[in-house]
């Protein structure tokens, strides 16, 4: 073989291939989402929504106030009161059902959106988020009418009013992880959508109001943190469901110690993907790329260290600084795209003190040979060789294109390594050994572990963390509990 | 010549040892009639560490064991509490309760050891899912043991109460630290007997006597203990736990169940410290998909 044959691919020059922007309805300014109508922040106030990668300013979105959140719960109450939790479960289910079809049939727009708000490779919204959205809203609905067979000797009640805040990282998918199961176990909702991305979750309001779904079922309101923190605090919410960091998290159990509220936490996560000797070498490296690189790394359950067997190591980086440098960061409304835009100004500054801490320790770094475009907001894919436990780029999540790589040479070593770590979302494990497969992923402490595979998400399958990556899960059987009492 | 009773000195257990405090100290918890019934420990928050390190040590090889082991060694506990019951019943009527009472109280506590001892090697299969992933992957849910649990037990049971707080934690694979009722602590001590001649290894339940109000701010901020049950009824102290708490994300759950009451056998007090783990496999799909079989 040649030196030229081993030229990385990305020197091919793709032609752009972007989606059309044409078909999309997006108004200029959103108000707030409250008892089935769209309602003007009561302080007036309203902040803009930008595409990270033009930096264009895509719309204006209303500000939400204690008064609105007031309004709001007020308005969830009522709803839950006097419609939702009279209503028949067959009924509530057939809502869904139709809110599940009206994403099927808008979602190209969706998937737009959600790449023009929040900087996603189009690819991903249009074969990952939006489908996953819809979908969960349909196995849902198929609870709603079913929920004494879920949890045996059980008698199941709704508990009242939920309040859910959502993440910037997957917007549309987690509204439909929060609202979905909440309503189809007889709960109404209040859903606060991260500042960066309020779009897709205010385009989902429009559906719901398409959908015929009795006023104040639903309400979204779009705000920053105080928003959310009004929300949590409100005297009259019954529930709490939050995805975010870990910091939050901790901070909204902290406040909500001394009532009797709910709380579920969806928290961050340092997870482990393991790579054995005896594993599908190249099938592991695209897990690798997957488990890191899949949505910019703004991933919870990211694999962002990377275990390799000693025996395979020296294999494996190359490898994979050469997949690396197949990647095309670029226009996320391209659809060769691989990576596309950092979410938010804050997010590629948080990155970016990684990056630097890594190379002051002294680090081997390697990062994709990709060009970058001038414009917006981009990251390298970037690996750390040989980083030490004890280095925050290991300890700490980056949540970014950022993997550290460490190398152990026995089970019980890698298993020690893996789990010391204050989180527990998830892990990869790469073997073609079944019965090294069933030792190591029982013996991890994380809610989700993926075995010669990694980030792959479905509405049947409950996801959630041990440890300080949350309690609670979503998705499945085991989703329902967190709405039930 | 009457002969003179020899007295028992209530110890603490801790990793299967019988230690005292490590402070030195104690305090005398009164019958109801206002006499002594007994010099008992009073637990630092050194013990309740110590404990926890016990308990964490003890937590890999006690979750990875058999359900059907977890089973027969839940069930042993049984049988020794049965042999020994006359003791039981003395020590129950010395703290306050009728002869009929404290009959029944025990009865219920072996009846109970009975009951979880079945669950061993079934809520798994209850509250486990293969769930129909639309991918083509083979993924189940599994429950899991939460890790170190940290229990205050019921403040009006000396035994019913513990028994029915900590049993079903252990059922489900974790490990456990108790602090007894401050005024009925003398069965949790004889528990501790039974438990140590029960093939219960070394560190899966430890039990410290002493104050709720000095203990209750360790326990929500010790680090190494991954969830809290607060049986008691002070919901002051149970909001204060849970603020601790929530500094390293533990799971706190609060029961005000009626214990000498049947109604109170439930696996959900179970699956309350369990986490659900799910697993992700390919399947291959090469071929096959349209042939008989």
């Amino acid at each position: 073989m040649s030196k030229d044959s081993k030229k990385p691919l990305s020197t091919w020059n793709l032609n752009p291939a972007p989606e059309s922007t044409e078909h999309i309805k997006l108004k200029e300014q959103y108000e707030l989402f409250i008892n089935g109508e769209w309602q003007k922040p009561t302080a007036g106030l309203y902040f803009d929504t930008v595409n990270p990668a033009s930096q264009e300013k895509l719309a204006n979105i209303a500000h939400a106030n204690d008064a609105d959140v007031d309004k709001a719960v007020k308005a969830a109450r009522e709803a839950y009161t006097n419609v939702w939790s009279k209503m028949s479960g067959k009924e509530r289910g057939k809502y869904l059902f139709r809110i599940a079809r009206l994403i099927q049939e808008k979602a190209r727009e969706f998937a737009v959106i959600e790449t023009l708000d929040g900087g996603k490779p189009i690819r991903e919204s249009r074969d990952i988020d939006i489908p996953l959205a819809a979908n969960h809203f349909f196995y849902y609905a198929g609870w709603a009418d079913k929920l004494e067979f879920a949890f045996p000797n059980k008698k199941v009640e709704s508990i009242g009013v939920a309040a859910q805040i959502i993440p910037w990282n997957f917007p549309l998918l987690m509204a439909a992880w929060k609202i979905a199961p909440a309503l189809a176990a007889g709960n109404t909702v209040v859903l606060k959508p991260a500042e960066t991305t309020s779009l897709t979750a205010l385009k989902l309001a429009e559906i719901i109001e398409e959908s015929g779904l009795p006023a104040g079922v639903v309400n979204i309101i779009t705000g920053f943190g105080d928003t959310g923190s009004a929300l949590v605090n409100h005297p009259d919410v019954d529930k709490i469901a939050f995805t975010g960091s870990t910091n939050v998290g901790k901070m909204i159990q902290k406040s909500t110690a001394e009532t009797d509220k709910r709380l579920t936490l969806e928290l961050g996560g340092k997870s482990a993907n393991i790579i054995f000797e005896d594993a599908a070498i190249d099938q592991a490296v695209e897990g690798i790329v997957n488990g890191i690189f899949f949505n910019q790394g703004h991933v919870c359950c990211a694999g962002s260290r990377l275990f390799v067997q000693e025996g395979v190591a020296a294999e494996v980086i190359q490898k994979l600084k050469d997949r690396i440098d197949t990647l095309v960061v670029g226009d996320p409304m391209d659809k060769n795209t691989d990576i596309g835009a950092i979410n938010s100004q804050k997010q590629w500054e948080s990155i970016s003190k990684y990056l630097e801490l890594g190379v002051n320790e002294g680090n081997e770094m390697y990062q994709g040979k990709c060009a970058i475009p001038e414009k917006g907001l981009y990251f390298p894919p970037t690996i750390f060789i040989d980083v030490a436990q004890s280095s925050r780029l290991v300890q700490e999540e980056i949540f970014g294109p950022v993997l550290t790589i460490q190398t152990f040479r026995t089970v019980d070593e890698v298993i020690q390594k893996a789990n010391n770590t204050p989180y527990g979302l998830a892990a990869g494990v790469w073997t073609d050994k079944g019965s090294k497969i069933f030792n190591v992923t029982s013996k991890l402490r994380s809610g989700v572990v993926w075995a010669n595979t990694y980030n792959k998400f479905d509405p049947t399958s409950p996801f959630g963390g041990y440890k300080e990556s949350g309690f609670g899960r979503e998705g499945g059987l085991h989703g329902l509990a967190s709405y039930l009492k | 010549m009457a002969r003179l009773e020899i007295l028992k000195t209530y110890k603490i257990y801790i990793g299967g040892q019988f230690p005292r405090t490590e402070s030195g100290r104690f305090y005398t918890p009164l019958d109801s009639k206002g006499n002594p019934l007994a010099n008992v420990c009073l637990s630092s928050r050194k013990d309740f560490r110590n404990a926890v390190v016990a308990a964490r040590k003890a937590f890999g090889s006690w979750s990875e064991r058999a359900a059907f082991n977890r089973g027969q060694i839940i069930y042993r506990i049984a049988e020794m509490l049965e042999g020994r019951r006359a003791q039981f019943e003395e020590e129950i009527i010395k703290q306050g309760k009728s002869a009929k009472e404290a009959k029944q109280e025990v009865d219920l506590s072996i009846d109970r050891l009975v009951y979880y001892t079945g669950w061993c090697d079934k809520y798994q299969q209850v509250f486990s899912a293969v769930n129909p992933v639309a991918s083509s992957h083979f993924n189940f849910s599994v429950l899991e043991p939460t890790g170190v649990v940290a229990v205050i037990a019921p403040q009006d049971s000396s035994l019913i109460g513990l028994v029915s707080t900590i049993i079903p934690i252990i059922t489900g694979g974790n490990t456990v630290v108790v602090l007894a009722s401050e005024k009925l602590p003398l069965c949790a001590i004889t528990f501790a007997e039974v438990l140590n001649s029960s093939d219960v290894p070394a560190g899966i339940i430890n039990i410290l006597t002493g104050q709720e109000s000095e203990l209750l701010s360790h326990m929500g901020s010790h680090k190494d203990v991954n969830a809290i049950l607060y049986a008691s009824d002070h919901k002051e102290n149970y909001f204060k736990l849970k603020k601790l708490a929530s500094e390293s994300v533990k799971r706190v759950y609060r029961t005000e169940l009626n214990f000498m009451d049947e109604s109170a056998e439930n696996p959900f007090l179970i699956t309350d410290f369990q986490e659900v783990k799910t697993t992700w496999h390919p399947i291959e799909n090469i071929g096959g998909s349209s042939s008989n079989y």
